[in-house]
């Protein structure tokens, strides 16, 4: 069933009758904001359990209006908080630097006329992810202990990167694929001055599309819980790891666990709020084209 | 590009078309693109990368492999010897590990698609503007940012719990019972949050598909008045198609990981009917401590995945190649 | 303008790669700097333990020169955590949080240090003040191998004010033990005359430590036994089934909505909210429930009675969080320091005095009953009891019939972590109504008798 879009020449004289777009108050914006307000919601109530006593956390009916508190971030600044931050902000930033040092070439080199070997490549990258780290986690500590890197970040460093490569290098391929044909052969066909005209003639192009993979490789790395808390001791500690150190066992926990999780969160959605604007950015550049 | 013709002239033309047919292959194969020097230096970039995930990949695979061969309970000592194949045997009897199996395809398939649905539908929706898009763009992604531990326990305590939950409460005010969610549904409230963290990735990868989307072909098409469902369907979606495909790919490989939603919420339970592989293998390796079988029940996944993954990514690799040679 | 911003971008990333260079010798960049005086412990993340970290400034400024590094974890990860390390031999803790369930067996490989020595070399100790029942289960041949820090039992909390709504009265004879049945009849009444949601409070939270804590008191009680004396494995038995029945029926009739996820958290928050009258559980819940913080509306509405009981008295749990030395620690003197200073008699001081009385650690020592006039004061109506509870578990013989093992809610065996867990989840499902008791029972049968038949063969 094909529908076939009339191509009639279009003629200068009148100007086709458009429905005039209102930028404020269009109904889809509403839609969009409940929409977005709904996601949001369980978020916003972690934020406000933060500030609660534990006796007002989980109440039916639920407290819209209390008495804030400070308390429970005090508590979760007390235990130490620094420490587990640097941690997760250098391996976090370290894997995803090192994710796009290797995984951009290797993208790009997977973009161009599909050689034989591409789609087995793409599919080993792809196959590291398939063995369930659950599994394979006494294999990990056994060679990171004799290793002697038994918590130590570098050891988190290697294995985010080993994480995220893949997904990195699949997401990025399909940005590469979107550049024109002619541009990624030419450049692949430069030579001495490849790296030049990748930089820059196709990195602008496709940086919207980098943004987005190192947001999501940041969010990774920063929220993996079982190889941080496997592998790591009191050294190399993480946000997560710290964040369930919270958990009580024989305790009320619910709103010191929020405030401990929104402290964890802040670092990501500022990462998030920032790359968001490179892809406003890269909107601008592809209408230019 | 003619084959050996049909219709032979004399046996000379014939030879001719022969000779002249295979001096053109071997032409063709010392094209400036597939010349040997220029095949490695298109690879080139990829050898780091390549590399490095070798390096670190499969060293800890193949040291899993021979874990899977040992009956080996880490608070037995002196209980560690091989087994050999021991271990595979139990894994197919243990009927308990294929009713997991099937939560896990459920849980995948389900929200998996559900959640590229509404990333895409969501996407949409973002991609006019309006006030305070930017703003709503945050708002979106935030599930996605917060610690899968985090996100896992706000459903369980203050969404879903039976007595203090805020959706019984909701229901409470249009008169509807309490319901016991998570004892009732355990799988499908893990699923929706799942859905629920997962959504704002998926829109996210078509949002970014979106914007770099040329928008002279839509421009041209509305012109031509063209319905927005038309522009959509003809121009968007197959643009889109490649997105929705990263997508999806992407988000089954990670969820057949997931594990810290059900751990905080369900514990796998009632019985173990929300319990998925990795949940069901980190019992096995944390209570159990019985390294051999989780190994042997980890290479049975890998197994698996590859069987499934090998049929889906040749599908995707031929609407691949096919759209570039559309290009 | 462009090669001035791609400068200035340029000059950004360097000083942020900088920047992130420099980091990563604050960062864990590894423990090549494990100094002689460093101490690395391990916790489980518990209100009580979480204050000792608090405290632990204390104990730096008396030991200078020692530096004192905590991880602090759930009791979940904080226990697998701690197993993998210790059965693999590893060093990188000296002071692990472990529990009466792993200390025998441990203990008995060989994994742990013996304590009872240091504790002999340090005066002031008083290994002798540790509560009898505790010591005895955190010891092997004689030798204790890790410390208590505080202990629990089990015993019935209810509210005393909904209690005389619905027109219950208690005995209120010091040697008085209720039975499920009465329990049962209460939670009836309090459901039938609606003086709140629930009539009783009971986990079915799936978890060895979790549902099956309460549940195997009520075994035990029952008459039931997990195997008999030729580990010919119970679960299906007369007794056994009676149980499990009566603990699913009572929550079913009067129980809370939701038990097949509740654990102790969620019995607690319920409690706190006045949504149950009654609620079975560890006695340490009273650091939760008796904080004037927390709860200010509940100070003095609480009544406390011994675990209820059916055939055998003093039902109620044994459960110690303490703290050991892995054999190969790299600084077992500095960690001992450590463990006899947090698990001293001037620490239970210390919290009183800094924190406040109430946030003692209690059920570890004798002298925390005796000694301390602050903490008597304000545990008057759950100390004694407390201290009781603990003092009267049997461990050691935690059913009517003759059984072949320790332990009085878990089977004291290594691989009860993982059956226990797998029947709690057959029970759990019993529970939430997906199974009859019956099949559950039956399934959980099969798993026992594997454990069982591992047990003959030796």
């Amino acid at each position: 069933m094909t529908t076939t879009v009339e191509r009639t020449t279009a003629t200068a004289d009148v100007p086709p009758v458009r429905k005039k777009k209102s930028r404020k108050f269009s109904p889809w914006g509403i839609v969009a904001w409940l929409v977005g307000i709904g996601f949001f919601f369980p978020v916003l109530w972690m934020v406000l359990t933060a500030f609660k006593q534990e006796s007002d956390a989980a109440t039916n009916p639920p407290k819209f209006f209390f008495t804030p508190t400070l308390d429970q971030f005090a508590a979760v600044f007390d235990q130490g908080i620094g420490p587990a931050m640097l941690n997760s902000v250098f391996a976090t930033a370290m894997s995803t630097i090192l994710v796009l040092l290797l995984g951009v070439p290797a993208a790009f080199a997977l973009s161009l006329r599909p050689v034989r070997k591409t789609s087995d490549a793409l599919f080993f990258f792809m196959s590291t992810k398939m063995l369930p780290v659950v599994a394979a986690i006494l294999p990990l500590y056994v060679i990171v202990s004799n290793l002697g890197l038994l918590d130590n970040i570098w050891a988190l460093v290697v294995l985010y990167t080993s994480m995220n490569l893949p997904i990195a290098v699949w997401m990025m391929r399909s940005f590469f694929l979107e550049v024109p044909g002619e541009l990624l052969e030419a450049a692949s066909l430069d030579g001495a001055s490849l790296w030049r005209s990748v930089r820059e003639v196709i990195l602008p192009l496709v940086s919207p599309g980098i943004a987005a993979t190192a947001l999501i490789c940041v969010i990774f790395a920063w929220n993996e819980f079982f190889l941080a808390v496997n592998l790591t001791a009191v050294n190399a500690q993480t946000m997560p790891v710290y964040l369930v150190g919270f958990i009580a066992g024989e305790g009320q926990y619910w709103a010191v666990l929020s405030a401990a999780a929104t402290m964890a969160a802040l670092p990501v959605i500022l990462c998030g709020w920032f790359a968001q604007n490179k892809l406003v950015r890269g909107l601008s550049f592809g209408a230019i084209k | 590009m003619t084959s050996t013709s049909l219709t032979a002239g004399t046996t000379a033309e014939a030879d001719e078309n022969a000779v002249a047919e295979r001096v053109r292959k071997i032409k063709e194969s010392q094209d400036v693109g597939v010349s040997r020097a220029e095949g490695w230096r298109r690879r080139g970039p990829l050898l780091p990368a390549l590399i490095f995930m070798i390096a670190v990949t499969q060293v800890p695979f193949l040291f899993t492999l021979y874990y899977s061969t040992l009956s080996w309970n880490l608070v037995r000592p002196g209980s560690r010897r091989f087994v050999g194949l021991n271990n595979y045997v139990a894994v197919v009897q243990d009927s308990q590990f294929w009713s997991v199996a099937g939560n896990t395809v459920i849980l995948i398939v389900g929200v998996v698609l559900i959640s590229a649905l509404l990333g895409l539908l969501i996407a949409l929706l973002l991609d006019r503007a309006f006030l305070g898009r930017g703003v709503v763009r945050t708002l979106l992604i935030t599930p996605f940012l917060i610690t899968p531990v985090a996100g896992a326990l706000i459903w369980k305590t203050t969404i879903l719990d039976p007595n203090n939950g805020i959706l019984n409460w909701v229901l409470s005010l249009v008169g509807v019972g309490p319901v016991d969610w998570i004892g009732q549904f355990p799988l499908s409230m893990v699923m929706v949050e799942l859905i629920w963290q997962w959504t704002p990735f998926m829109m996210l990868l078509i949002l970014a598909g979106l914007t770099s989307m040329p928008r002279d072909q839509l421009e041209a098409g509305r012109v031509d008045g063209a319905t927005a469902f038309q522009l959509f369907r003809e121009l968007t979606l197959p643009h889109l198609r490649r997105f929705i495909e990263l997508g999806v790919v992407l988000g089954a490989v990670y969820l057949v990981n997931t594990f810290d939603a059900i751990f905080m919420m369900t514990q796998g339970g009632p019985g173990v009917a929300s319990a998925n592989l990795p949940f069901y293998i980190y019992q096995r390796a944390f209570l159990g401590f019985d390294m051999g079988q989780a190994a042997a029940m980890g290479v049975v996944v890998v197994i698996f995945t590859m069987i499934i993954a090998s049929f889906a990514l040749r599908l995707i690799f031929k609407s691949f190649s096919g759209k570039e040679e559309a290009a | 303008m462009k090669p001035l911003r791609s400068t200035l971008h340029r000059l950004a990333l360097c000083a942020a790669a900088t920047g992130l260079v420099l980091t990563a010798g604050c960062a864990g960049a590894g423990s090549l700097g494990a100094s002689e005086n460093e101490v690395t412990i391990a916790l489980v993340s518990n209100s009580q333990m979480t204050d000792a970290q608090k405290l632990s400034s204390e104990f730096e400024t008396a030991n200078p020169g020692v530096k004192l590094k905590f991880i602090s974890l759930s009791e979940n990860q904080a226990r697998a955590k701690i197993t993998m390390s210790t059965a693999m031999g590893g060093s990188q803790f000296d002071v692990v949080m472990i529990s009466n369930f792993e200390t025998p067996q441990w203990a008995r490989d060989g994994w742990l240090l013996n304590l009872s020595d240091y504790a002999k070399n340090t005066p002031g100790y008083d290994e002798a003040d540790f509560i009898p029942s505790l010591r005895d289960s955190l010891s092997y041949e004689g030798n204790m191998y890790s410390v208590p820090f505080y202990g629990e039992s089990s015993f019935l909390m209810y509210r005393k004010d909904m209690f005389e709504k619905a027109g219950i009265k208690v005995n209120p004879d010091a040697k008085y033990q209720p039975t499920w049945q009465e329990v049962a009849e209460w939670a009836k009444t309090i459901k039938a005359k609606q003086v709140s949601d629930a009539g009783i409070c009971l986990r079915g939270k799936p978890g060895w430590g979790e549902v099956l804590a309460p549940l195997d008191t009520v075994i035990n009680t029952f008459g039931g036994r997990w195997f008999d004396d030729q580990w010919n494995a119970q679960l299906n038995s007369p007794e056994v089934k009676k149980a499990v029945n009566f603990y699913v029926n009572t929550i079913k009739e009067s129980g809370e909505l939701g038990a097949s996820s509740t654990g102790f958290q969620e019995c607690a928050n319920l409690f706190g909210q006045g949504q149950t009258a009654m609620w079975y559980d560890a006695t340490s819940a009273v650091s939760v429930l008796e904080d004037p913080k927390t709860y200010p509306d509940l100070v003095g509405k609480i009544g406390y009675l011994p675990a209820p009981i059916v055939e055998k008295p003093n039902s109620g749990w044994l459960y110690t969080w303490a703290l050991g030395i892995p054999k190969a620690a790299k600084n077992p003197d500095g960690a001992w320091k450590f463990i006899s200073w947090m698990t001293s008699k001037d620490y239970m001081k210390l919290v009183g005095e800094k924190l406040g009385w109430a946030r003692v650690p209690p059920g570890s020592r004798t002298s925390t009953y005796t000694e301390l006039p602050e903490y008597e004061a304000i545990s008057k109506s759950y100390g004694p009891l407390t201290l009781q509870s603990i003092t009267n578990a049997t461990p050691d013989k935690p059913t009517v019939q003759p059984v072949p093992y320790t332990g009085v809610q878990f089977v004291g065996i290594p691989e009860f972590q993982d059956l226990g867990t797998r029947v709690s989840q057959q029970i759990s499902a019993a529970i939430a109504g997906q199974k009859s008791v019956d099949a559950a029972m039956e399934q959980a049968q099969l798993y026992a008798e594997v454990v069982g038949k591992s047990y003959q063969e030796k």
